[in-house]
């Protein structure tokens, strides 16, 4: 469901550098990186954005036509009228960084502890960045598009057992 | 001077009474990951019945096992739990590589894949399929009953014989070509 108008009137007035579009009854909101708090707790307190339903990530490396190597998403949802919401909001190389939303919702630690993980996207104020899905030894992000699909030797880096070894 | 033996006495040697013993009596580990795990459940459960073979006393725990059957695609983050619980099973002890992941990585040739599970341990019989169906379990684990009675443990036969203990080449990666033929960086 599309967001209510005075809802993105109001983003727009408030915050500057802000881009909202709609495509098939979807409602997008690009943000700057620098910003996203501010957008989010305005989104959740003002608006009843109450729901982190998920955060993403897209590695827009080699893509045509993009400007910023890494697109975060998160999606909102308002569990109360039903609308849904797109944020984006856009990071560079070397140092991918952007604001953590754990104080707003708790269940952003492990969304964003997977997206630290995948895109090695760091969070700001997050309580507890270490990975969540690979081996702590793991030293690559492996789905960001510069990480070979068949790994860096990973898969092989283990002892060889042989019979009568234990 | 011959010995006279009564009607109901059968002699053998120590050695093949022995596996006789372990082949008819096979304790195996589920070391279940995916859909071959269903596989191996339906082998034994009522319809397939892996009873008939005596080997459908699955155990949880690797002390209790000396068959690994290992089914489904094994991870980077999951070796080394498997080359742990291989250590803990007591020998005489066998590996059974179960469908196409098991043996060679099957689909999965990605980074966190194993490419195989026989290069890190060893295994004693591999069951193509994608999972391979009840029947073709049955098949392996009778052909294993078979490999067990041929070989005999019970002097520590199958460690002295080097050929069969050589370890797998390492994995050597083929480099990233990509369609105008430069070598890429891994």
């Amino acid at each position: 469901m599309t967001v209510r108008p005075e809802v993105t009137v109001a983003l727009e007035s408030r915050f500057r550098d802000i881009k909202v579009s709609e495509f098939r009854g979807r409602t997008r909101v690009v943000v700057e990186a620098a910003q996203l708090l501010d957008v989010m707790t305005s989104l959740r307190e003002t608006h009843g954005f109450d729901l982190l339903v998920d955060v993403t990530c897209v590695d827009y490396l080699n893509y045509r036509d993009a400007a910023n190597r890494f697109g975060l998403v998160y999606l909102l949802a308002n569990a109360t009228s039903a609308e849904r919401l797109t944020v984006r909001a856009f990071v560079d190389d070397p140092d991918p960084t952007v604001a953590s939303l754990v104080p707003l919702w708790e269940g952003a630690n492990w969304m964003e502890r997977e997206v630290w993980d995948m895109f090695g996207i760091q969070f700001e104020g997050h309580p507890d960045m270490r990975r969540i899905l690979l081996p702590d030894e793991f030293t690559a992000h492996p789905l960001r598009k510069d990480y070979p699909l068949q790994g860096r030797g990973e898969r092989h880096n283990f002892p060889v057992l042989a019979r009568g070894e234990g | 001077m011959a010995i006279e033996l009564p009607e109901n006495v059968v002699v053998s040697k120590l050695d093949e009474l022995a596996s006789w013993c372990r082949k008819n009596s096979l304790w195996p580990m589920p070391f279940a990951t995916a859909c071959c795990g269903i596989e191996l459940m339906a082998t034994g459960a009522s319809r397939h019945d892996l009873a008939r073979f005596g080997a459908e006393v699955f155990r949880f725990s690797p002390r209790q096992c000396d068959l690994m059957i290992v089914a489904g695609r094994v991870v980077m983050k999951m070796l080394p739990v498997l080359q742990r619980i291989w250590q803990q099973m007591h020998e005489p002890k066998w590996c059974i590589s179960m469908g196409a992941c098991a043996s060679t990585g099957g689909v999965f040739d990605t980074y966190s894949v194993v490419q195989g599970i026989d290069r890190f341990i060893p295994v004693d019989m591999y069951i193509p399929g994608c999972p391979p169906r009840p029947e073709q379990l049955i098949q392996g684990i009778i052909d294993l009953q078979d490999k067990i009675q041929r070989e005999g443990t019970i002097g520590g036969a199958e460690f002295d014989v080097k050929a069969r203990q050589q370890r797998k080449r390492p994995f050597v990666e083929l480099p990233i070509v990509n369609a105008s033929g430069l070598v890429l960086p891994r």
